[in-house]
């Protein structure tokens, strides 16, 4: 099976009484010739990694540029105080991406999901409802594989990265994935799945990637929290019954043209939308004020001297009366 | 075929998969094919790896891969005081390599017994690497699979021999080049592999005649 459309994995998993996850477990087995034991175990320690990413965090780092850090313990302790406009349960989830998108600037260990700078989602909205209904490990590791199935058919089919498609390719796609885990864990059925994913990936079409600087941090982090909030939403309303008017991989497709159509200045290379700002260009400068005084010109041929031996260089010496071609 | 782990994936420290993963990856596949410990590394960034490394911490990522960290490793952010802890002298510059890949790094290493390599990579993206350039020599390899990276003289039959003594020992070749920097200069034979090389036949292909040295990279999850 190749992970190249929703519609096709539906289709396949109904035709043989498969769950949507299965599939995709069986796929991995397929791809990288490996028993269903060593595929489960590798989606369990990558759900761990999640787990422990977030139990470890303090809220004490900051990034290297200063702008981020922190921001995820202030959510939580606002949260805690049961101030929250969305309740306690929705800061604990806006806590949690703040929280990922932070550990990740700060050099701490995450889950890319499907890429770094998007790592918050899918702890976002998994995490939480873990600890709120105790949900067992293997429902979850289940949730993983579903997740990993629609990132497979996103990047197949439009791409995952902020330089190919902007941050609807990031986060967007990781919203996506969020939605159709929740709807899983919440007992959806494959159709309401495919309504979920469509919806979290359409209201993100056209995000910009303008990261500050270049950097990993703003917006990034403060991104994933619109991404598994999305998420969220999305999953409620196909668990209510709403359905997408528009099919999932046609939405998939429409992203993709979007990202291609989307100017380069808006895709990962920090020369529009909040990098180009005042405030953005002042941040840049002030990091990258030292730049380019210690540059100079290397070419590749700098470097050729250590392959040559003296000896083969004596034996390749142009014979008497034989010309040399220019190299 | 996209592995569904490229997706919900790599465990890996922040905050870049191209600029953080891949860094330590490079450095990493430097230090395997140095094949000694490094003791001294001049470091040139290119592009992108240049311009928002020291951001991105591909500068602590690279000299981590070249301590023998994987992507995953905690103490990455403290790289450069364990690298002065092992003795590991370090320099960064940037450079202006032209045509290469915006995520490039140009590495001249030199080991505790005395070997040398010089290597230029780049990050291609997901943590994803690719070895562009070996001690002057164009290649093109990614880790992806276990690799034979075979330097020889530019004479006749030591391809067929390569070829054979892996045959003997059954291993299926995936993927495989054969680069050189000049004629009757020396060969660089990249041979990709789907099981690993089993040790006796690197030992073999590395006694024939003609052949300098053989570095087998075994292929890391």
């Amino acid at each position: 099976m190749n992970l190249n459309s929703m519609q096709e994995i539906v289709s396949l998993a109904r035709r043989e009484g498969k769950k949507f996850w299965e599939v995709v477990l069986e796929t991995d087995m397929e791809n990288r010739e490996v028993s269903r034991y060593e595929s489960m175990e590798k989606m369990a320690q990558t759900w761990h990694a999640m787990l422990e990413a977030s139990q470890v965090y303090t809220g004490e780092r900051r990034s290297a540029s200063g702008l981020v850090g922190g921001q995820g313990k202030l959510m939580y302790d606002y949260a805690a105080a049961g101030k929250c406009i969305g309740g306690e349960f929705m800061g604990q989830v806006i806590g949690e991406a703040l929280a990922m998108g932070e550990s990740n600037a700060c050099m701490r260990r995450i889950v890319a999901a499907p890429t770094a700078g998007a790592c918050g989602v899918m702890p976002a909205v998994l995490i939480p409802l873990y600890w709120r209904e105790n949900i067992p490990e293997e429902k979850m590791v289940e949730a993983m594989y579903v997740a990993s199935g629609i990132g497979a058919v996103i990047a197949y089919r439009a791409c995952i990265s902020g330089a190919a498609g902007g941050c609807q390719a990031e986060i967007g796609s990781a919203s996506a994935m969020a939605a159709g885990a929740l709807v899983y864990l919440k007992g959806g059925n494959k159709d309401v799945m495919c309504h979920a994913v469509a919806m979290a990936l359409k209201n993100l079409l056209g995000l910009a990637c303008d990261p500050v600087a270049g950097l990993v941090e703003v917006p990034c982090v403060k991104r994933n929290v619109i991404g598994a909030v999305n998420a969220i939403a999305a999953a409620d309303m196909a668990l209510a019954g709403i359905e997408s008017r528009i099919p999932v991989d046609e939405v998939i497709d429409a992203m993709g043209e979007v990202g291609r159509r989307l100017p380069v200045e808006l895709r990962e290379t920090a020369l529009g939308g909040l990098a180009a700002t005042p405030t953005g260009r002042a941040v840049k400068k002030r990091l990258h004020g030292n730049r380019g005084k210690k540059k100079r010109t290397l070419t590749i041929k700098d470097a050729r001297w250590k392959l040559e031996k003296p000896a083969e260089e004596a034996s390749e010496a142009p014979v008497e009366g034989e010309t040399v071609p220019a190299t | 075929m996209i592995d569904i782990f490229d997706i919900m994936g790599p465990i890996m420290v922040g905050p870049s998969s191209s600029h953080t993963a891949g860094a330590v990856r490079i450095g990493r596949m430097a230090r395997t094919l140095l094949r000694e410990e490094p003791v001294k590394a001049d470091i040139h960034l290119h592009g992108s790896f240049a311009g928002t490394g020291v951001g991105h911490g591909t500068d602590k990522a690279l000299v981590a891969g070249l301590l023998g960290m994987a992507p995953d490793n905690l103490d990455i952010p403290n790289s450069f005081e364990i690298a002065r802890e092992r003795g590991l002298d370090f320099t960064f510059d940037e450079v202006d390599l032209r045509e290469v890949h915006p995520n490039s790094v140009l590495m001249d290493l030199t080991g505790d017994r005395g070997g040398r390599l010089s290597i230029r990579a780049s990050s291609t993206g997901g943590g994803r690497i690719r070895v562009d350039e070996l001690d002057g020599v164009e290649v093109s390899f990614t880790g992806d699979y276990n690799t034979l990276i075979i330097q020889n003289m530019d004479k006749q039959g030591n391809l067929s021999e390569v070829t054979t003594a892996l045959s003997l020992a059954q291993v299926n070749v995936a993927n495989m080049s054969l680069h050189r920097s000049s004629k009757g200069g020396n060969v660089m034979m990249i041979i990709e592999t789907d099981d690993p090389v089993p040790d006796a036949i690197v030992q073999l292909i590395e006694n024939r005649p003609g052949i300098l040295q053989v570095i087998h990279y075994r292929k890391e999850d």
